[in-house]
């Protein structure tokens, strides 16, 4: 990473009409990072991607690429390629002929042209096919044409709009190391957008949580899913237990937070007295006991109301005497000992440093 | 056509439709089919039964000078007509695909309208504008009034392909380094060559049997059709029949290349 950021967006918004969808953002993008941008539909995540390619204009705010501002600068003129979620091949072109596309509009020669849309082809292992049609490729290989046609004019950035949504889910894992290697041999900033925590997480470097054209929390994949910043995080991850409550005082002095179904202890001096927050615990961190747990711990009474089973691991599901609603993740082995059936009381614990406190 | 399981069919059901279909067809087409039946029958009136095979007619009408002189001018206003309107419709067709703007609805209204007027209004007006401004008579007469007639049809035949099209597609041109004419060229126009190929010949066809509004503007500068009605009120002659049939065959093919070209054609894959 060089100190100045490749991409930046200064109090960039976007409004259509009364509908605000991107609010007020500032965002840095660096120069040969892999940035996922994620968030439900209609967050502003696509709107923020079409802005840095020129398809839509900010309402406010200056966006600069590599410290120059492109607000007025038409997409053509930008090195911005995109790789569309329809993916957006010329039906009536053949895979090199796609793939020579944005060489042919920047005036290159034509043996030079197919020379080097021959080598990306090679390089996505689909140079067999270069005088196909579109029509007679698979899913797989029409994203790897829509890869080397945006990436055979070797840009600075390229832009990825939900581009595996079509896939099934075999492939796309397949195509997210492809695009993670290719990400990491070519050095080019990666910019995707994706509803999809999995996808989003397994290659970034750094995610980008948006709701209702807002950021959430920037961060990397292990900060934001240890600790999410705000409520709306925690829910979207879905991987915690969050309980609502209010910061608090012990008798003791310490920080806790008063929730329905008793006060816990924070880790540090955090919040303010009063104030309505909420606590998030990662499932995979609580422990389930047969027996009220002794020590510094923070636990919690709870009944079970069921399980699932996915592959190595199980999800259990409990529910305190509040009626708040409790998860843990926990691998066969270490469920073995526990007397687990419907109906049942158990005790949940977790360490106190285990727990964040989120905004509301 | 896939019939699925033929115990689902009812032998009655299929025998009345076919017949239904065989009768709708021979309502439509008998009269041409007789015709071009006796345009090749040597008897001075239709008459059955039939006389000799013969070409006579067909040697008489080449020999007039008159028949050669409509074919010429309904062949020039045709290939002008045609280029003029599909060029009309499709800027009227990408303008609808394009922008969104105030009064849009009436624009795409008006656009369209032509074909619904009643010609003979139709001629009528276009008759006392085309006077006024001196150019009644003219074959220039013809090609404008036509072009008014023709374009929609243009328009609504691009209009379909644009609306095939991913939207994305213009503007990963755009995305791609192409200005908007570069796009235009190398990615709207393309994907649109069988539905404008197929607009040519629609319109074409349209202008090649356009008879009442060339007959109230072309003054001596009569189309094929208009001097068939001059042939029949002078003397019904078979040689009708033999123009007949040659328009009919001409108009057919036009509008069957057309078919071909944006129903089945190898550039009208979708992605």
């Amino acid at each position: 990473m060089t100190q100045a950021p490749l991409v930046s967006f200064e109090g960039v918004a976007k409004r259509f009409g009364s509908y605000i969808a991107v609010q007020k953002m500032d965002l840095k993008i660096w120069q040969g990072e892999f940035l996922a941008i994620m968030g439900s539909s209609g967050c502003g995540k696509t709107t923020t991607l079409r802005m840095l390619a020129g398809l839509e204009a900010p309402s406010e705010g200056v966006i600069r690429l590599a410290g120059k501002p492109i607000n007025d600068l038409p997409s053509w003129a930008r090195d911005t390629p995109m790789v569309w979620q329809s993916l957006a091949l010329f039906p009536f072109l053949s895979v090199i002929e796609n793939v020579e596309f944005a060489l042919k509009m920047r005036g290159v020669g034509r043996a030079e042209r197919r020379r080097r849309a021959e080598q990306w082809l090679d390089r996505m292992q689909i140079g067999e096919f270069a005088d196909r049609d579109i029509s007679q490729l698979s899913g797989g290989q029409r994203q790897r044409v829509a890869l080397a046609r945006s990436l055979v004019v070797e840009p600075q950035i390229l832009l990825l709009d939900e581009p595996l949504s079509a896939l099934d889910a075999a492939l796309k894992v397949r195509m997210q190391s492809v695009l993670k290697t290719l990400q990491r041999e070519t050095g080019i900033t990666f910019v995707y957008v994706t509803h999809s925590q999995s996808e989003a997480f397994s290659m970034a470097d750094r995610v980008v949580i948006m709701s209702r054209g807002k950021i959430e929390q920037i961060g990397t994949p292990q900060d934001i899913y240890r600790a999410p910043r705000t409520r709306f995080v925690a829910d979207f991850l879905g991987a915690s237990n969050i309980f609502s409550g209010k910061v608090a005082r012990d008798p003791q002095g310490r920080t806790v937070i008063a929730t329905d179904s008793g006060q816990f202890a924070l880790p540090g001096n955090v919040g303010v007295s009063g104030q309505p927050a909420s606590l998030t615990v990662l499932d995979t961190r609580m422990q389930i006991h047969d027996q009220p747990p002794g020590g510094a711990r923070n636990s919690v009474a709870a009944r079970m109301v069921g399980e699932e089973f996915v592959g190595a691991t199980a999800t259990i599901y409990f529910e305190t005497e509040a009626g708040q609603e409790l998860r843990v993740q926990k691998s066969h082995e270490d469920l073995a000992g526990l007397p687990l059936s419907i109906g049942q009381p158990f005790h949940l614990s977790w360490a106190m440093e285990d727990g964040h406190l989120v905004q509301e | 056509m896939n019939t699925g399981n033929p115990a689902n069919r009812s032998p009655l059901l299929h025998g009345l439709l076919m017949l239904y279909v065989v009768l709708a067809y021979l309502f439509v087409f008998a009269p041409i089919l007789a015709s071009f039946v006796f345009s090749f029958n040597s008897d001075r009136f239709p008459s059955i039964p039939l006389g000799q095979f013969s070409t006579e007619w067909y040697r008489a009408v080449a020999a007039d000078p008159l028949v050669w002189e409509g074919l010429r001018n309904t062949l020039l206003v045709g290939v002008v007509v045609a280029l003029i309107s599909t060029a009309l419709g499709f800027g009227a067709a990408y303008t609808d695909y394009r922008y969104s703007f105030l009064g849009k609805q009436v624009y795409l209204a008006l656009a369209l309208l032509p074909p619904t007027i009643p010609v003979v209004i139709m001629g009528l007006a276009m008759l006392a504008f085309l006077s006024r401004v001196n150019l009644s008579g003219d074959a220039l007469a013809v090609i404008i009034a036509h072009v008014v007639i023709c374009a929609p049809f243009a328009m609504a035949v691009i209009r379909l392909r644009l609306s095939q099209m991913d939207p994305s597609l213009e503007q990963a041109a755009w995305n791609l380094g192409a200005s908007e004419w570069a796009a235009m060229r190398h990615v709207i126009i393309p994907f649109c060559r069988p539905a404008i190929l197929g607009a040519l010949f629609v319109t074409m066809a349209v202008s090649f049997d356009e008879f009442a509004i060339a007959w109230f503007v072309s003054g001596l500068n009569e189309t094929l059709p208009v001097k068939v009605l001059g042939f029949l009120q002078g003397q019904v002659s078979p040689r009708i029949n033999a123009i007949g049939t040659f328009v009919f065959v001409t108009s057919m093919m036009l509008l069957i290349l057309a078919q071909l070209l944006l129903g089945h054609g190898p550039a009208s894959r979708k992605e």
